[in-house]
């Protein structure tokens, strides 16, 4: 069965993802005829060194800048499938467009200049990365021209880069070292690195593996739509969705969250097709129940006979901030998970920490843009959702500010459900002296403040 | 599911979640075939309805079999099909077949205006009446704040960096530099007064793909495609003096299909017939940031 895999390429600006790619593009025959030269010729025209960038940064101001601002699709096959590549910028202005990118993206490649060495950015990506839950990565050493092909830089930054992956969970699948501007590795061996005995970034890339599909975990469909178009004689009530995860039959017994409205499907809908009898995780379907009952959008559909999903107002999660304006415990956003929304608000947040660094801070009013940072949230009505653990699409939720998505996170633990808590807003020292009274003298039991 | 199944799923989604955010929703339909997976993905997406109003820009120099083909279908259909026009520049001659204007300012006055002001209500809808079987001036001039468009990221430098949902602002501009975040399954359904979201189901979609998928899904499209016996046919469809057939004996769409595989059409891009993209450098992009489609 004919395949495709979406892979993104990250790292820290000017370390050549462009390049890699481009001249991936150029060495697998994968350019139109003449695409090349042409750019070489421009190039020419204008007195300015070629780069194989401007394949992809194909915006005015990004050839100009010699800079990528936006996140491309790049769409490049090999015998064993598909691919669209995902070209991320590297400088931290457009970190909005690079996690765009990755959130599509079942795989990377996280490249990092030899001669520079591991930047802000190599870091914070890598970070994003494992936050939205994107495992399989090869760390490429790229430009190794630069530093005379030596083994020894190139493991100095193998082992200096495994000690922050490992202490943000990431195990890569391999480290390579290349030269994208060159063609060394990517396709073929280089015998200018004899020393290195893995694979190439081609062969890397066809051995990432097909995320698993989500068939095998409980029934989730988050309600997209009800349609009733009585046009040409249709009187069918259609509840319309895509299925997050597991197997849905004619027959089996659903239940509606929060609502826990319960009815029995009487048939799968599908256009052009006869109606099968089953349908699975990623397939776009309709339902229509052998009751009527009064369902929204935004209402999660599960099975009875599985383990249900969590339906409460407060819960923990791990998000990043995209937004123009700071994050704050004083503001109302939205939250939309699935095809739900909510008013959302902060209880607390938690801790903010630069993603680079990994150095934290705690009893912030404020999450700032491309911070990353642990928060409880507190929604206006109770909402259903999975841990992100368990499964991802009905664990990760966005956050919108006035028009636009701000920020992004995954579910880590569900939390009682409450009221508003009508206690005093704590201030910063009033939180940081409980914490201190909760370690050091527990004895003292001192009531929870939030 | 194999990626044919992915990529209509995933189109699907789209759909739907434009349905239920956008109250003024519309599709542009230019009869190639793009669009013509489109109206298909958009049935599927409403169990065979199409619960919205498709509307073409008729620059008037448009192949006569499209206006055709796209009759004849919206009637089979019962489309609700709106037809916009820039009848003062048609009428004061200021085009490039007229020999009066370049063909950027041509583009920019029979697509780019038409589209803006038919959007917005600015310039009149013609609406085809199915009972009196021709088109009336439609009495809606509501503006549609989400416009669901046939782009695919593989057509060039600019669309390879759209969004699935794309705002435009008052002016129906482009803010290409500064594009908004967009996660997962969860795109920009929020939009400030007086300004606009682009929709975009095909982005993922290759060629090789639309092929692919109306051959599986035998989807009838517009036969100026195809060979007619003199070594020529349409690689994509737009005017007539502006659009150049390549040499393909391609006769049907498994020959098509064959034809994209083998390589043969690599050295020409896609819409290399099309003259209004190359006068001049980065032209496309700079239409486009002014609301081309
Ligand atoms: N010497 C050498 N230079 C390289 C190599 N790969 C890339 N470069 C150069 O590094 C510069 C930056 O390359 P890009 O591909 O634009 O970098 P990028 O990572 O895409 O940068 P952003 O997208 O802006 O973050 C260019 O001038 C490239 O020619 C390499 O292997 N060797
Ligand atoms: S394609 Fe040609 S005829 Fe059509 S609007 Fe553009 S310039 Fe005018
Ligand atoms: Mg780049």
């Amino acid at each position: 069965m004919k395949e495709r895999m979406n892979i993104v390429v990250v790292g820290h600006v000017d370390h050549g993802k462009s390049t890699l790619i481009g001249r991936l593009l150029a060495d697998t025959n994968s350019l139109p005829v003449g695409k090349l030269e042409q750019i070489k010729k421009t190039c020419e025209l204008n007195a300015k060194p070629f780069e194989y960038a401007f394949l992809l940064d194909a915006l005015v101001d990004e050839q100009t800048q010699g800079i990528t601002i936006d996140t491309a699709r790049i769409f490049f096959k090999t015998k064993k499938r598909e691919y669209i590549i995902i070209d991320a910028p590297g400088h931290i202005e457009f970190l909005k467009n690079m996690i765009s990118g990755a959130a599509r993206a079942e795989a990377a490649i996280l490249l990092i200049d030899a001669h520079e060495g591991i930047a802000e950015n190599t870091k914070r990506h890598a970070y994003m990365l494992s936050l939205l839950g994107i495992n399989q990565i090869i760390v490429a050493v790229n430009k190794m021209d630069l530093v005379d092909f030596s083994e020894s830089r190139f493991n100095q930054i193998k082992n200096d880069y495994s000690k922050y992956l490992n202490e943000i969970n990431i195990n890569p699948v391999e480290y390579v070292p290349i030269s994208a501007f060159h063609g060394l590795n990517l396709i073929e061996h280089s015998n200018k690195m004899s020393w290195y005995k893995g694979k190439t970034i081609l062969e890397l890339i066809d051995s990432f593996e097909k995320e698993k599909e989500e068939e095998e975990n409980d029934f989730r469909m988050f309600v997209q739509g009800v349609y009733k178009f009585t046009e040409n004689g249709d009187n069918r009530r259609i509840i319309a969705g895509t299925i997050n995860s597991g197997t849905i039959n004619v027959g089996d017994e659903i239940i509606f969250l929060p609502s826990q409205k319960k009815s029995i499907v009487k048939s799968i809908e599908i256009f052009g097709k006869e109606a099968p009898l089953f349908a699975i995780a990623e397939q776009a379907i309709g339902l229509t129940l052998t009751t009527q009952i009064y369902v929204k959008p935004g209402d999660l559909i599960c099975r009875i006979d599985q383990q249900l999903p969590y339906a409460t107002n407060r819960f923990v999660a791990n998000i990043f901030w995209m937004g123009k304006n700071n994050l704050s415990i004083h503001k109302k956003y939205k939250l939309k998970i699935g095809t739900n929304k909510a008013g959302v608000s902060i209880e607390a947040i938690k801790s903010v920490m630069n993603a680079s660094t990994l150095k934290k801070e705690n009893y912030r009013e404020e999450v700032h843009r491309n911070e990353v940072a642990q928060i409880i949230f507190r929604t206006d009505k109770p909402i259903s959702f999975d841990l992100f653990s368990k499964i991802k699409s009905t664990g990760r939720f966005v956050i919108v500010d006035e028009y636009d998505i701000a920020g992004g996170g995954i579910i880590i633990e569900a939390l009682e459900e409450k009221e508003e808590l009508v206690t005093p807003d704590y201030s910063g020292f009033e939180r940081e002296l409980y914490e201190l009274i909760k370690k050091y003298f527990p004895h003292w039991e001192i009531k929870p403040i939030y | 599911m194999d990626y044919l199944d992915k990529l209509e799923a995933h189109s699907i989604y789209i759909f739907r979640e434009a349905y239920r955010e956008f109250k003024h929703l519309a599709m542009l339909w230019s009869i190639g075939k793009d669009s013509t997976v489109l109206l298909y993905l958009a049935r599927k997406a409403f169990f065979g309805h199409v619960p919205f109003p498709l509307i073409h820009i008729d620059t008037s120099f448009k192949i006569p079999e499209m206006i055709e083909y796209r009759n004849k279908l919206a009637r089979e259909l019962k489309l609700k099909l709106i037809v916009g026009q820039n009848k003062e520049a048609l009428k004061t001659k200021q085009t490039f077949p007229d020999d009066n204007v370049d063909r950027i300012t041509c583009c920019k006055l029979l697509k780019t205006e038409a589209l803006k002001n038919t959007l917005s209500g600015q310039f009149p809808r013609y609406r085809l009446d199915h009972e009196l079987g021709v088109f009336v001036e439609d009495q809606d001039k509501e503006t549609y704040t989400g416009v669901i468009v046939g782009v695919r990221a593989d057509e060039e430098g600019s669309r390879s960096k759209e969004r699935y949902f794309s705002p435009r602002d008052k002016n129906s501009d482009w803010d290409i530099g500064d594009q908004p975040p967009e996660l997962w399954n969860q795109f920009k359904t929020e939009f400030a007064l007086k300004t606009h979201v682009r929709i975009h189901p095909l982005l993922d979609w290759t060629e090789l793909n639309i092929w692919e998928y109306i051959d599986r899904e035998n989807i009838p499209v517009v036969s100026l495609y195809f060979d007619n016996d003199n070594g020529k046919r349409y690689r994509s469809l737009g005017c007539y003096p502006c659009t150049l057939p390549i040499d393909s004996t391609a006769k049907n769409v498994k020959d098509i299909i064959k034809e994209l595989k083998s390589g043969k059409l690599k050295n020409i891009a896609e819409r290399s017939g099309r003259a209004q993209d190359k006068d001049g450098g980065g032209t496309l992009e700079e239409l486009r940031r002014e609301g081309y489609m």
